[in-house]
């Protein structure tokens, strides 16, 4: 990331606006788009998501990774509207959020992608772009009984659409059934969607998830041009190449809680981060973040509050800290 | 052998009330099934609540004929909200029991004792046809070959066909528009059309509203056919005919119900002409079936043919086979 020779207007603004963040757990930051306090969700006894705070900086392309189990999909959910939370609340662009059905949240310029692709296989690809488009004037009953009131519209939408496919290179499968797509060619499609909504930020729930290496490369380039754009994307992922290789700025759950945040290279030295990986006490050999801080390549110095880290093994530190794919 | 009877009735039933009903009723569940994927397994509630709806207004009330229909179409609207404001916030499969159990709730209130003051209890009720029959402009019956409708037939078959025309018009207009769009995404996957901020719940009501008007025209022709409703008539065997039928044609097609319902009541009138005139003349031995029997065999046989049908071509009479195969991932 560091290597790049010329850096794009969006990724420099992203890397200005968080220079003087702090690497901390609810850091605040310079313009957040969106800001949660204490949201928490409890399945029975288990608590699944308790994040105390968080703030995502505008037009900045941030991760959010961690163990399985960690509620980074639950928390997700919350954001978006597909769960409630037990407590808590967030405003996104300054609005409440917090009890907002779905299909709001996406009017209101948060839209989403899913960890399970969601192509709509009967329907043709064409028309997964179209359904995308907001305020159509056709979508309510009595009016899309008569297309003159709807037809205009529809030619504006479907030219964005196509544009759209254009840029995701899906224009040849047009007119065929999103159903008989590739996985990956999927995943573009439920991205070029998501983009009819016009929205202000996107969250996609792992992107990468079964992409051939082949295609990932442009996917990649799309997450990163939807920051050229203007927009702000949330993901979650568990590839480290691919959130050292495009994320400005990383939060990191374990157990529910944001335990850590920084740019991509502190926070995969963070001792709490290969914690929360691979857990504290697996031999008992007591643990010096500092040491652990400089076997991990590219590592800046370890944060002031990681001296209180829980002992874990330098042993563990070693194999990797973030690559634990399930 | 009286070829000309047998093939007779089987044309008739090409055309006929009875056909017209079954279709508009499948055609209100292709909405349901076919387009939005709700699994309704109470439209016959929907037809019953109509009849019932305009025959209560004149028989039991004495109000005029068209009170009546205005009642049976908002009894029809009701039933959409009773069943859809608990269920379609719920998976899928709640809404096929709800709207099963309610079905049945529906006929054995009709047939109720307690009620049967106004509902006529099993025997259902008769005489609120006659503002409809009034406005009858034939005068003769049709006869062609051995082909025969008297004019109180022709008057409800011109009527049905108006209306499956017009069904078959807001059916086409819809579809094609962007709500229909919005409709067959969310049989596709719901949560991908409320992450692009559609109202599911909202669309998955109306639908469930568009069926069920659609469905109860159904059951106004079957109750001014008959000029009579019996609460029986509406049973659940009812709704697995309209599903026969759905799929037959081919499911979110706009012409499958009418082209399967046409299908399944020739068959089933076919056979059901054929295997008693084969009895007598002696072509089936009494020892295989006797006359009977033949009723009950005609069923089994149909059954048989639209098992075969599907799995040779389950994509129904139109729809795209190259569709149907799509796992719904």
């Amino acid at each position: 990331m560091a290597d790049d020779v010329t850096v794009p207007p969006g990724v420099a603004k992203a890397r200005a606006a968080l220079k003087d963040v702090p690497h901390e757990p609810g850091a605040p930051k310079q313009d957040p788009i969106l800001v949660a306090d204490s949201v928490v969700r409890r399945f029975g006894g288990l608590t699944a998501v308790s994040v105390d705070h968080i703030e995502i900086q505008r037009g900045a392309i941030t991760a959010l990774i961690g163990p399985n189990g960690a509620g980074k999909t639950t928390f997700f959910n919350l954001l978006t509207g597909f769960d409630r939370p037990d407590e808590g609340d967030w405003k996104f662009n300054g609005k409440p959020l917090a009890g907002v059905a779905a299909h709001k949240v996406a009017k209101q310029g948060m839209v989403r992608t899913f960890q399970l692709t969601k192509a709509l296989s009967r329907l043709t690809v064409i028309d997964n772009m179209r359904l995308g488009g907001t305020g159509q004037k056709g979508e309510s009953f009595w009016k899309a009984l008569i297309p003159g009131i709807w037809k205009k519209q529809e030619q504006e939408i479907t030219e964005r659409a196509d544009e759209l496919l254009a840029r995701f290179k899906l224009d040849a499968k047009r007119e065929d059934f999103a159903g008989s797509l590739s996985g990956g060619q999927r995943k573009l499609l439920e991205m070029a969607r998501a983009l009819m909504v016009q929205p202000d930020m996107v969250m996609l729930d792992e992107p990468m998830a079964g992409v051939n290496p082949a295609l990932t490369q442009s996917l990649l380039g799309h997450v990163k041009s939807l920051r050229e754009d203007g927009m702000t994307v949330l993901f979650v992922e568990h590839d480290m190449d691919m959130v050292r290789d495009i994320s400005d700025w990383v939060i990191v759950m374990g157990q529910g809680k944001v335990i850590a945040e920084g740019t991509p290279d502190t926070v995969m030295a963070d001792p709490r981060v290969i914690d929360a990986y691979l857990g504290s006490h697996h031999d008992g050999t007591e643990h010096d973040a500092a040491e652990v801080a400089a076997e991990v390549p590219g590592a800046d110095a370890p944060s002031s509050s990681s001296v209180d880290a829980a002992p874990s093994s330098a042993e563990g530190a070693k194999s990797e800290g973030g690559k634990t794919d399930e | 052998m009286n070829w000309d009877i047998i093939f007779g009735v089987s044309l008739e039933s090409l055309i006929n009330g009875t056909m017209i009903a079954y279709a508009l009723a499948a055609i209100g569940l292709n909405v349901h099934f076919g387009y939005t994927g709700l699994l309704n397994f109470g439209q016959s509630a929907f037809l019953g609540v109509a009849a019932y709806g305009l025959a209560m207004m004149v028989s039991t009330f004495g109000l005029p004929f068209w009170i009546g229909i205005a009642v049976g179409l908002l009894g029809a609207v009701v039933l959409a909200l009773l069943l859809g404001i608990p269920t379609l916030r719920l998976r899928a499969d709640y809404l096929a029991i709800v709207t099963i159990a309610a079905a049945e709730i529906v006929r054995l209130l009709f047939r109720s004792v307690s009620l049967s003051e106004w509902t006529g209890g099993s025997d259902g009720l008769q005489q609120f046809s006659d503002d409809f029959y009034a406005m009858n402009p034939y005068s003769g019956s049709l006869e062609f070959w051995s082909i025969s409708f008297d004019e109180r037939e022709l008057w409800v078959m011109t009527v049905g066909w108006a209306l499956v025309a017009i069904a078959l018009t807001i059916v086409f207009l819809a579809m094609r528009s962007p709500w229909g769009r919005v409709i067959k995404a969310i049989r596709e996957d719901e949560d991908a059309v409320r992450s692009l901020g559609k109202n599911v719940v909202s669309y998955k009501m109306q639908s469930l509203i568009l069926g069920g008007v659609l469905g109860s025209l159904g059951g106004f022709i079957i109750a001014l056919k008959n000029a009579a409703v019996q609460p029986d008539t509406y049973g659940t065997e009812f709704t697995f005919y309209m599903y026969t039928i759905v799929i037959l044609g081919g499911a979110a097609r706009v012409f499958g119900p009418v082209v399967g319902s046409m299908i399944f009541w020739f068959l089933l009138t076919f056979v059901n002409a054929l295997l008693p005139t084969l009895i007598s003349q002696g072509y089936i031995p009494t020892w295989l079936m006797d006359a009977n029997q033949a009723g009950a065999v005609g069923y089994i046989l149909v059954g048989l043919g639209l098992v075969l049908l599907l799995i040779f071509r389950p994509q129904g009479i139109f729809g795209d086979k190259k569709e149907v195969m799509l796992d719904g991932r």
